[in-house]
């Protein structure tokens, strides 16, 4: 109680020193949970950050944060940028939702964009990109290119997102070769260089010489590059693992959506949005085709890709099971946004169970 | 579920991979501990010789410089303990902690800059016809320099320890630094050539986590590693070829867990995740059970301090 006075005595009076200086700069603040230099998610959230810095220049104040630990740590450095002014924060992980929202609730007047999150508030937007659309493409990708029909994926933790991924790669993997087998592992962390490079391994030993990875780092691509096999890009380009063993990638263009935030709260007209973009909108882009890849597939994975920019093919689209064998999706029907944003199932014909 | 996608072979050759990190820098700390000397600083030497090793194979292209040079950075860390310990008088238990806290934070800040890069690649050794052999072939004959050298080097340790007239007086000086002493030797000086050994030992492993295993640089990527090489010093009674099989067994179950994952098998993922640990701890209840041999085993000046005037 008395530690708590004594919070607020300072945020007073750094409230009232900083007011007077900063009233007319707005101050943004990013919360990353990886390093920024991690080469995937949290580099290319920094990325974006810094365009969205590049258009507004001298206008606005940038803070960030990096390599920030999910739960209670997450809530401290949240709590010490609103007290340092921030206007605007971005908080950009998964596991930071309930950090968010309760950090929000202390500071009313402080924004808060959430990314890949369900929770809102009066001031918590949240926001998030419909990978499943990319990993659609790269699933078409990995049962076209695979060779012994098993195809292996990463994933990181058990939550709608990354389950949205697997089932989304399995049925366009499937699509493409009918035969296609998946192994999912699941290594419980989104950023672990050396968990990562061993669950590759562990695919490849195992037969499978098409890994996707819904982790952030790109040791699963250093290790397919040594080992062989193929790969993709994940939430950056990672050209540097181009032409192979990365095929194809999954780049997440965060910076518009940035800009229009911060734009808003400029112009004050920010409200508490819930956003989810995809390929259409641009929030999701497909990296380039690699050459190792047969044209007449390349062309395939365009049209694919062409077909959901446009909304005429949902990636989601039935008939379609659950992997118990009970229906879902009935012929030509369309999974509607809030099953899929609460997604706890497979679909028919992934083996294996999600963790609980 | 189907087991029969898990290739025993292929699972043999891939924990000798995984293994090896623990194995060389639980070596590195089964000769300091025969010295008599407790250094609980692996887990922070090891990462210190992951980041050296990285920095200087990027920068120079060679694999070769790196680990030489994750070994001179690891055996110059565990000098600091060295001479803390030896010359100040330091408690062992305490400054060894305080050296992988440190390193940890050491390697963090030598490692601004590497997050993201690749390092040259580590070639295998090309030992011709022998890995064609059939079976055998890719189980022993297919991996790099580094797997080798850590095979080679529980040779020389046993053999050093048993047959050696090093071996004898390292012995003498962990089992009665006093005695030792009485004879002549220099006691601290012995033990600061056992630590930078040991120091050494751990940067190279930690050297083959970041060029070979992963192979990436990121802040605190052993996790843990030195932590499990301490246990299984003690796991191996302090005997190199013992030492062998518990990297091995630890290795090997870090593996079977992410393959059993892959084909599939119906268990929760952090049972497998923690059964690693649990063996290791299963392993050290079944060894200490037996008090007396744990106890003979020990070398008996184990973490004590040695003065020339005591």
């Amino acid at each position: 109680m008395k530690f708590g006075s004594i919070l607020a005595g300072v945020a007073l009076a750094l409230g009232l020193g900083g007011a007077a200086l900063a009233q007319d700069k707005v101050k943004v603040g990013f919360v990353y949970v990886g390093p920024i230099n991690d080469g995937g998610w949290s580099q290319h959230h920094h990325e974006s950050a810094l365009k969205m810095k590049e258009h507004f220049g001298d206008k606005i104040d940038f803070v960030f944060q990096e390599s920030v630990p999910e739960g209670a740590d997450a809530e401290r450095t949240m709590t010490q940028m609103a007290l340092s002014g921030a206007d605007l924060i971005f908080t950009t992980s998964f596991g930071y939702m309930d950090p968010t929202i309760n950090v929000a609730a202390k500071f009313p007047d402080v924004k808060f964009e959430h990314a890949t999150g369900y929770k809102t508030a009066d001031n918590v937007s949240v926001y998030s990109a419909r990978f499943y659309e990319g990993r659609a493409i790269t699933g078409f990708l990995a049962g076209k290119m695979t060779k012994s029909n098993k195809i292996g994926y990463i994933a990181s933790f058990p939550i709608p997102e990354v389950i949205r991924g697997i089932n989304s790669t399995y049925i366009h993997a499937k699509k493409a070769n009918p035969d296609v087998q998946l192994s999912v592992i699941w290594i419980n962390t989104w950023f672990d260089p050396a968990k990562e490079a061993d669950a590759t391994q562990a695919l490849l030993d195992q037969g499978v010489d098409v890994v996707l990875a819904h982790t952030d780092s790109t040791a699963p691509l250093a290790v397919l590059e040594k080992a062989g096999g193929y790969g993709f890009g994940q939430a950056a380009d990672m050209a540097e693992y181009a032409p192979a063993p990365r095929i194809s990638s999954i780049i997440d263009e965060w910076a518009p959506y940035y800009i229009d935030r911060v734009q808003a709260v400029i112009d004050g007209t920010w409200e508490s949005v819930n956003t989810w973009h995809g390929i259409k909108e641009g929030m999701v882009g497909i990296g380039e085709f690699s050459e190792v890849i047969p044209e007449q597939v390349r062309i395939e994975a365009e049209s694919l890709k062409e077909a959901i920019s446009a909304g005429d093919y949902h990636p989601f689209t039935g008939p379609l099971k659950k992997q118990d064998g009970t229906d879902w999706l009935a012929e030509g029907e369309v999974a509607d946004d809030g099953t899929l944003a609460g997604m706890n199932f497979y679909v028919e014909g992934v083996t294996g169970d999600i963790p609980q | 579920m189907d087991l029969s996608t898990i290739n025993p072979l292929v699972l043999i050759a891939s924990l000798m991979v995984a293994a090896t990190p623990i194995l060389l820098a639980a070596l590195g700390e089964l000769v300091v501990e025969k010295a008599g000397v407790l250094n609980l600083g692996v887990e922070g030497m090891m990462i210190t010789g992951a980041i050296c090793g990285f920095a200087i194979a990027v920068e120079t292209q060679s694999p070769a410089l790196g680990f030489l040079a994750a070994m001179a950075g690891a055996a110059l860390l565990s000098l600091i303990f060295g001479v803390l310990t030896q010359i100040l008088l330091a408690n062992q238990v305490a400054t060894g902690l305080a050296l992988t806290l440190f390193g940890l934070g050491l390697s963090a800040l030598l490692g601004q800059g590497y997050n993201g890069l690749k390092p040259p690649p580590t070639g295998k050794l090309d030992l011709g016809p022998l890995g064609d052999v059939p079976v055998l072939g890719k189980v022993l004959f297919s991996h790099d320099m580094i797997v080798y050298v850590s095979l080679a080097l529980v040779v020389a340790v046993w053999a050093m320890l048993r047959y050696t007239r090093l071996g004898l007086i390292l012995r003498a000086v962990g089992e009665n630094h006093d005695a030792a002493h009485a004879l002549g030797y220099k006691v601290v000086r012995i033990r600061l050539a056992a630590i930078t050994f040991g120091g050494a030992c751990a940067g190279l492993g930690g050297a083959y986590l970041s060029l070979v295993r992963v192979p990436q640089w990121t802040d605190g990527m052993t996790a843990g590693a030195g932590w499990i090489a301490l246990a299984i010093v003690v796991f191996a009674s302090w005997k190199p070829g013992r030492a062998l099989l518990g990297a091995y067994l630890f290795g090997g179950v870090t593996v079977l867990q992410l393959n059993l994952q892959a084909a599939g098998l119906a268990v929760p993922v952090q049972y497998l995740s923690m059964s690693p640990y649990l063996i290791t701890i299963l392993v050290l209840v079944i060894m200490s059970a037996d008090r007396g041999r744990a106890a003979l085993s020990a070398p008996a000046c184990l973490g004590r301090v040695f003065h020339a005037s005591s």
